[in-house]
Formats: structure tokens, sequence, C-alpha cells
């Protein structure tokens, strides 16, 4: 089976000393969430820079031991721009060709933690996103697909997510949820 | 006791990962509630996150139970819960490639995809896609161009971004899609106007002319999407580069334009295509340096990095297009982003006058330590250019840089200083003495072998022509005592060059070489011995040959001559004139500075070009028996450009032919050219022996035909000779669009330009990094000297260049250096012809003429 999510490098394919790259919409090469041990929570690479799982870890623990301390945003590692941002015990990043527009790979960054920010209610930490994984996934599926940008405006990915979490029958709601659902349920019809 | 047992693991348990302990054989274990009635989601849903988790980790799944875990989950598509639904989507995509006969889901993401829930649609085709191939691809085609119309903007971004991954695979398919597309560009919604416009250009980016119509009409009904303006900026500037449009092009008001757009984004594109067009005037570059400039003081890091990162490739292209913004770098040096800080330094360090070198460097100092090598070798970099624009500065900047050597980094880095340091000795000889100490002192702790050896083969070079060569001994004798074989293997060798070199050191060289006799591994024993042994006959030519111009066969092909050599046994012993010449040695090749490597790749042992064309040549039935190949030419056009056929001429020596070959390309869209030859008419004793055809030669297909002649056997001064060249086919009318031939076709033929065979098609460069030691080693029964008056040649750097490409030989001692303010030079060249050696020692004196 092929696979579009390694169709990527398509920058490389054109024959180096050329200042020009192929034009594509390929522009992201990685999403990654480390914890602030530097462990790997999240991890997507859309194209064969690293290849194997021992390639990957290694630049992940590089990426760490170069950023966890500054909180500088941007930088340039093995050769890949590296966009970043941490709270709290989380640290994401996006990283995209050295070649590509910084601003794009800033907008994939800030799109990403915006849409967590929302699905997490502004509790972006490590305990909170753990227990929503699969809200995690979802999300980076509609931001970035194999590489190409999907989405950059997070109320829409947040839309198109939909997490429901309430939606679950009423049968296999334990006690403590029912009045948690019925609690919030109340407080949304005060504010309004 | 208890309750601070608790605590200890509510602490632990706080930050921890509930993720973390999670065994595949357990997930996979619980997986089997997939298959219970009625479905419980949230369990479900659960299990699935389970699996993709460990799938994110890196986990490995083998075949069977993957498969068996996908089969499982098909099940799931019997429940409506939203967000299990989608869960089962993205496990069909990251399972695609390690289940087996993951299409049997087709139907249900074809109905998903089809259906009235919007949140379905778009994540069910970009999963279909992913599990489709060519032949599924086509009975599914009606619903994928239905999406890429569809009013929901994500469904059609769905589809357009899943064509676009697609088109690898299936082009001519996605190709039919074209018409979608172009009605999906107008959309409303910026991302889809985005993937419209990827997808059109990558369906077209071949058709130069449908490109160039897609921009037009793009740029002029304008658009959106800040993405897709972008893309509209790359691909004009890419189209700018290849039609070589001036400046003045309707596709450069549209980038210059786009520096006034609303967005960051799309102002930062285009003044990064303004900045890399090649040639690109310093007017031209004005408006882009200064959006660069004001971006220089953004509160968003990733701005004024992409801002002074790009100021940074101008400056070293026209450093004076950024002295303007020299005031906002300065301010840039103390950001907090040490990336920024030191790409403003480098900066800097390219606009700034010489008088701001040494604070500059303190600046630098005060935080090199805390940046990544990345940028360390950037910092070096700046240096090295630094030190060739100022050559006054060297001991500054050796300070520096020895500094630099001697502090934490890794092998990129530490290459970077000791490459910046080697050049800037080659450049000052005043250098030379500090520069050695300082490397010395390095490979006394180097735990790079690379580099130390390097650093040692220099030693030997450089060292016995210093003032005290002595003191270079200890450092090098040292590295036989503590290092690994490949170090001491070439600190002998580096000990053999003072003792042939310096008749006073010579007794303590020998003694130390007897010691490493003792040598416990053999290539370094074999080498001593060797040395011990070249050293005690004390004769010049000895020494020449065999201690300092070692080998000169190029390293790719020795290996496979010998390859060759064990395959054909034979009892004649191997013969090492068989194998070419290195054209030219590594060490004398510049390396380029580039901005920063990209290039993560291993560096590979690239075959010479002239590698390259022997096995060419060698799969040409005519041209076998020629023999090794002496030397290729570079390439001869023959034609003007743009005219209706482009041909261009290799020289290839043999031993007693030479063959031509001729490119050719075709540049008439509507003519098929067969059974192309070049027909060859000799101004001198030259024998035309063959002609090889091209068979034929569609529109834009590069082919090559070639020419064997025989060289003038009984007069060896023939060396020159005028060939008249004319270009012999027959033309088959063809239908420009389709590249259908005619049945019939007529003869035709086209006068080329005559091409020259000199003196220097028959000698091939080769180094001898020391020139004196090889000249003395031919004696003086050889030499013949003579003087030539160069009349049209004005100063002595021109001299040079046209002597040594009228020879073809190479300059030795970096003599093709000519110092400024002197009228005699003396140049020094080395070459070898079909059979001898030759050298030329050039001394060139400028005469006015009264």
């Amino acid at each position: 089976m092929r696979g579009p999510e390694c169709v990527g490098a398509p920058f490389e394919a054109v024959a180096a000393g050329q200042p020009f790259y192929e034009p594509s919409l390929y522009t992201v090469k990685a999403v990654l969430i480390l914890d602030n041990d530097g462990e790997r929570l999240y991890a997507k690479y859309y194209d064969e820079t690293y290849p194997t799982v021992k390639e990957q870890k290694a630049f992940e623990k590089n990426i760490f031991n170069k950023t966890h301390r500054t909180d500088s945003e941007i930088a340039l590692l093995e050769g890949l721009t590296v966009v970043y941002k941490s709270n709290i015990d989380l640290y994401f990043y996006v990283i995209g060709s050295s070649h590509e527009n910084e601003l794009m790979l800033m907008s994939v960054l800030n799109c990403l933690f915006d849409s967590l920010s929302q699905m997490l209610r502004k509790n972006v930490e490590k305990r909170a996103l753990l227990e929503n994984m699969e809200g995690l996934f979802l999300a980076v599926d509609e931001i970035v697909d194999g590489g190409v940008i999907l989405e950059s405006d997070p109320l829409q990915v947040v839309h198109r997510v939909a997490l429901r979490g309430d939606d679950v029958p009423l049968t296999e709601q334990t006690v403590t949820q029912v009045l948690q659902s019925a609690k919030e349920q109340i407080k949304w019809s005060l504010l309004r | 006791m208890i309750k601070k047992f608790d605590k200890k693991d509510e602490e632990s348990g706080s930050g921890s990962n509930p993720f973390q302990h999670l065994e595949k054989s357990a997930v996979l274990q619980e997986a089997r509630i997939f298959n219970e009635t009625p479905i419980n989601p949230r369990r479900c849903l659960h299990i699935l996150t389970k699996i993709i988790y460990l799938l994110n980790q890196g986990e490995h799944f083998g075949t069977t139970e993957a498969t068996e875990a996908f089969f499982a989950m098909t099940r799931l598509f019997q429940s409506n819960d939203q967000t299990l639904r989608r869960m089962c989507y993205l496990t069909i995509k990251e399972m695609a490639n390690i289940s087996e006969d993951v299409i049997i889901v087709t139907s249900s993401l074809t109905k998903d995809m089809t259906g009235k829930e919007d949140v379905y649609r778009g994540p069910a085709i970009r999963a279909l896609c992913r599990i489709t191939d060519t032949t599924m691809l086509q009975a599914i085609e009606r619903y994928m161009k239905q999406a890429i119309v569809d009013k929901v903007p994500s469904v059609s971004s769905s589809a357009l971004v899943s064509s676009l991954h697609m088109v690898r695979m299936s082009y001519d398919v996605v190709k039919r899609w074209v018409n979608e597309a172009q009605e999906a560009a107008s959309s409303d919604n910026i991302m889809v106007q985005y993937h419209a416009l990827g997808l059109l250009y990558h369906l077209r980016k071949n058709d130069r002319l449908a490109v160039s119509k897609m921009l037009n009409k793009f740029t002029k009904s304008g658009l959106k999407s800040p993405f897709a303006y972008c893309m509209l900026i790359r691909i004009a500037s890419r189209l700018l580069e290849e039609t070589e449009g001036g400046h003045d092009s309707p596709l450069f008001d549209f980038i210059e334009s786009c520096l006034r757009n609303k967005h960051e984004m799309v102002v930062y594109e285009a003044a990064s295509a303004i900045v890399h067009m090649p040639n690109c005037t310093a007017r031209e570059l004005a408006p882009a340096v200064s959006v660069l400039q004001l971006f220089c003081s953004s509160p968003k890091a990733a701005l004024r990095y992409a801002a002074v990162r790009t100021l940074n490739k101008v400056a070293m292209k026209h450093p004076s297009a950024v002295t303007a913004c020299n005031l906002d770098l300065e301010n840039l040096i103390t950001d907090s982003n040490r990336s920024i800080a030191t790409l403003a330094i480098t900066t800097l360090l390219k606009t700034g006058s010489e008088s701001s070198v040494d604070r500059l460097m303190k600046q630098i100092s005060s935080f090199v330590s805390e940046i990544s090598d990345e940028f360390k070798v950037v910092v070096v970099q700046a240096i090295s250019a630094l030190c060739q624009k100022y050559p006054r500065k060297h001991s500054v900047m050796m300070n520096f840089l020895s500094n630099m050597l001697r502090d934490d980094g890794g092998f990129e880095y530490k290459r970077a200083i000791v490459d910046c340091i080697i050049s800037i000795i080659e450049e000052n000889p005043e250098s030379k003495e500090t520069g050695l100490a300082h490397l010395c002192e390095f490979i006394e702790d180097c735990e790079h072998t690379v580099l130390a050896t390097k650093i040692l083969h220099l030693l030997g070079r450089e060292g016995p022509r210093t003032p005290s060569p002595s003191k270079y001994i200890r450092f090098i004798f040292n590295r036989v005592v503590l290092e690994s074989e490949a170090v001491r293997a070439a600190a002998v060798s580096a000990l053999a060059k003072f003792g042939a070199q310096n008749d006073d050191l010579l007794p303590s060289v020998l003694v130390l070489m007897q010691r490493c006799m003792m040598d416990s591994d053999d290539e370094v024993r074999d080498r001593a011995t060797f040395y011990m042994n070249v050293l005690q006959q004390k004769q010049k030519a000895l020494n020449a040959a065999y201690i300092f111009n070692g080998l000169s066969v190029s390293v790719p092909g020795l290996e496979k001559s010998l390859h060759q050599y064990t395959l054909e046994p034979s009892e004649k012993p191997f013969d090492m004139k068989t194998v070419p010449l290195a054209t030219t040695t590594v060490s004398e090749q510049k390396t380029e500075l580039a901005p920063v490597a990209s290039s993560k790749l291993p560096e590979k042992l690239a075959p010479s070009r002239q590698d390259i064309y022997q096995e060419q040549l060698a799969a040409i039935p005519e041209f076998q028996g020629l023999g090794p190949l002496f030397k290729s030419s570079e390439p001869v056009q023959l034609t003007e450009a743009e005219t209706e056929y482009v041909v261009r001429c290799i020289k290839h020596t043999f031993a007693s032919h030479m063959v031509f070959q001729f490119d050719c390309t075709n540049t008439l869209n509507d003519q098929l050219l067969q059974k192309v030859v070049v027909q060859m008419e000799p101004s001198e004793a030259y024998e035309i022996v063959q002609y090889v055809p091209a068979a034929s030669l569609p529109y834009s297909q590069p082919g090559s035909c070639y020419s064997l002649v025989r060289l003038p056997e009984d007069d060896p001064t023939a060396v020159s000779c005028t060939f008249s060249c004319t270009m012999k086919y027959l033309v088959r009318d063809c239908d420009p669009n389709t590249g259908e031939p005619d049945d019939d076709g007529y003869d035709d033929e086209y006068v080329l330009e005559d091409l020259e065979v000199t003196v220097a098609d028959h000698i091939q460069k080769v180094l001898k990094p020391n020139f004196a030691a090889a000249w003395e080693e031919v004696g003086d029964e050889f030499e013949k000297e003579e003087t030539f008056a160069l009349a049209s040649v004005r100063t002595l750097e021109e001299a040079v260049n046209n002597i040594v490409s009228f020879l073809g030989m190479q300059p030795c001692e970096r003599s093709d250096k000519v110092p400024e303010n002197k009228n005699s030079h003396i140049l020094f060249l080395a070459g070898k012809a079909l059979r001898l050696f030759v050298w030329a020692s050039c001394n060139i004196v400028i005469c006015v003429m009264p």
C-alpha cells in the first residue's frame, strides 16, 4: 500500500544548488508534543526526513535539549526550521524545511495550540491532554493532512472535531457524571 | 506510614501518563470487545485511542495482529457515535500500511463520504484516498469530482488535498479533475482556494504556458487566502526564473505588489522571493529590504527571525543594500532568542566596517556557548568571509577561532573551524605559524579522527617549510603514542615529510620512525618501514616521488580498476598507469560557504565527471578496445543559443583515438529527427573512423551521437586540429500536440560551428603538492626553456588565466594567485600528457612597450 503520508520532501527533489524550490503545498514535516521530561506524547512525521523511530527519538531529544530552557519561539535545528511553544508541562513543536515560510509554520502551531486550548477549556496541561487524547488526534488530523495545511482557523478545527463527550447514553454514565453534566447544563442555562 | 506512601504515590501520579505502561498485547486483547453486541462506544473509543497512541509511540505491530485488530474495528461502523466513527477513520489511516486487505472498508467509507453527516464526509474522503489504488480510484472518481466542488469547505478541501496526494500515483485520473479544481479555486473559503491552487499548479507545472495563464488569471482576480498568495508568489518567482524573465515582467510587478499585502505572511514571502532572485539589482532589492527592516522590530520572534535570516542572505551578495538596517540589527544583538542575535551579528559582520569587527567579535564571544551548533557554524562561516575581506584582522579572528576550538561542540562545528583556520593560513602566509600552533594544540585533545588526520596532513605539508620545523615534531609524535590506528598512520606520514625536507632533523626522525616500526597496527608499521627505507637512501628523487607527492589517481577510478582486475585474473601485475588521474584533489577545492548546511545525508564520494563518462562510453560497443579514457573536455557549444537545434560537444581523448560526443536537443515541437550524425571534416591528418548516430531525437529530449577519430601516429606534434561540422538527419514532421510523426520523412542538414582540438585536450591536470620536489626529481636534461610574447594580454592575472586554460595544466602551490602590485610572477603548472608527465614553471614579466 502506498502512503501519501510519506509523499513529502518534494522540496529536496529539486537539484541542490538551485535557489528556488518547487512550489508545493507540502509545508509541514512534523508535529510534535513532548512533556517536560522530553518524552513523546504525540508525534506525527509527514515525510522521510527521519524514517526510523530511533532517528525520530534522537531528533526529539535534540530538539528538547535545545529548546526547553528558553522560551524563544523559533530555532534552526539539524537544518530544519522548528517553531515551538510551551505551556506548563507541555512542549508543542511544528517542524518544516529551512526554506519554508516561518510564518506559515507559526500559523499551524498557533492553530494547534488554540484549538487544544478551547477543547481543554484553557486547561492546556499534560494531565488534561492525556484525558483527551482522542481530541488531540482528531484535531491534528484536521489541521495537517500528509504535510499539507488543511485548516488554520482554530474555531473551524474545534467545530469539525465536534467532540461531544456528553453524548454517551444515559445508561452508561456514572452517577457523578450525570450530576456533573446536569450541573453544567443548569449553569449554562443560567448564564444565558 | 501509609499516609506517606499515599502522598508519594499521588505525587508521582500527578503528572504521570495513564498511557505510560500500556502493553500492546493487553490492548489487542481488550480490542476483542469490538465484537460484543451492543457496542459500547465509550469503551471502544478508549481502546482505539490506546491503539493509536501505541502506533504513535512507534510501537511495532505485526501484520497478523494489525489485520486482526483492523477487522475487529470494522464492526464499529455499526455504531453511530460520532467520535468513535472519526477514530475509526484515523485507525484506518494509521493502519493502512501495516494491515492487510484494508480495502474492505471502501464501501463503508464511500457511504460516509456521500452521506448526510457533514462531520463525516471530509475525514471519510481522506481515509478513503489513503487506502485506494489507481483502479479503485476510477470507481470513486464520480464522487471525488462532486466532493471537490462541494459547498461545504471541509469536504472540498479534503477532496482537493487527497487528490494532490493521489497525483503521484494516478496522475492520469486526477488530471481529469482540472475543471472541478478550477471551479473550487473561485470558492469563498480561503483554505479551499489555497488547496485548489496547489492542485492546479501540481497538475500543470510541466506546461509553462498553462502555468503562466493560471498566474495571469489569479493575479488579476485577486485571492482572499494569504496561503494562496504565498503559493502564487512561489509559482511566479519559479516561472520568472525558468523563463529568465526580466524584472520588468508583470510577474515581478505582482511579487512587488505583494509587499503591500495586509498579511505579514504574504509580505514576507514576497520579500524573500525578491531576495532570492538571481541578478537582482540593489534598486530592486530596496523595497524588499525595507519591509524586512520593519519586521526586525516586530514583537513576534518568528517574524524577527525570518526577517534577519533573509537579510543575512542579502548581505552575502549585496552587503551595501543592508547597511541601512545596521541600526535595527544592532538592537537585535541583545535579542533573547539567541538564533536571532547570532544572525544579526553575522549579518553585521558582513555589512559592517573594519573598525566594528573587534567590538562585534567581543559580543559574539559573550554568548557563543549558548547557541546551537548550526548557528555556531554560521558564525564561523561569517568569520571566514570576514577574513577574506579584511586580511589584516586575521590575528583577532585567529584568537577567536582558537577559543571556539577549545569549547564543546559537534563534528560539523569543529570541522567548520578547522576549515576556516586552514583557509586563513592559506590566504595569509604571516598567520601560518599561529594557525599551525592552534591546530597542534587542538589535535592534542581531538576525538574526531577525520579532523586529526586532516590536520596531520596539513602539518606534514606546511610544517617543514616553517622557520622552526622541530617544534611540530613533538605534537606529531605524541599522536603516534596516544591515538587510534588511522591517526597514528597519518602521523607517521607527516613525520616522514619532515625527515625528507630537513636534513638536520633527519637523524631524529629516523629514530622516531624506528619506534613506529614496533607499532601494533599493520598499516602504521608498514608505513614506518617504507618511509624508513626511503629516507635512508637520502635521494631527492625518491623523496619527491614517494613521500611528498603520493598517489595522484582518482580514488573511485582506482577502486573500479582494482575491482575489474580481481574479476579478470591475469598473469600481468596490476598497472597503476591504467587508472584515470584525479582531476583536482579535494584539498584544492574551495568549500563553498553555504548559508546553513541543510543536507543531513552523509556525504558520499561522488564519482568524478570523467568516471561517469568512462562508464557511458564503455557501454557503447563501437568504442570498446580504446583503452582507458584519458581526458574529457568541458562542453563546447556548437550552436547559438535559441536556435532550432542546440548542439554541444564534449571531446574525449583516448591513447590513440578521440571520441567526440555531440549532445543534441531538438527545440522544434513539430519535428522528429532520426538517424542524427555530425559529419566532420578535419584540417589535419586526423582520420575519421566511425560515426555512431543518435537513433531518434524527439522534441526537447536530448540525445547523443558520437564520432570516433584516430589521432595521427606519425606526427606527434600535430596536436591541434580544426574540424568543420555538419549535422545530418532525417526529418519527420509531427503533430505538436500529440507528438505523432508522419510516415515519411526527408533528409536535411544543419551547419554547426567549427570545433577546435587544442593542446589542452591532450593534457590532464595533476596536482603536485610539492612542486619544487617534483621539478628537482626530473633533472636538467629534460628541461626546455623558451620565451613567448603574450601581446594581447594586459595584466598578470589575465596572463595566468590564459596560460592555464591554454595548456590545460594544474596550477600548483597556489601560484595561480597573483599578489597585488607586482610586475612579475612565477606560475607553476603540472600536467600529464598521454604518456609522460609535464611540468612548467612560467616566469611572467610585464614589459611596458615604449
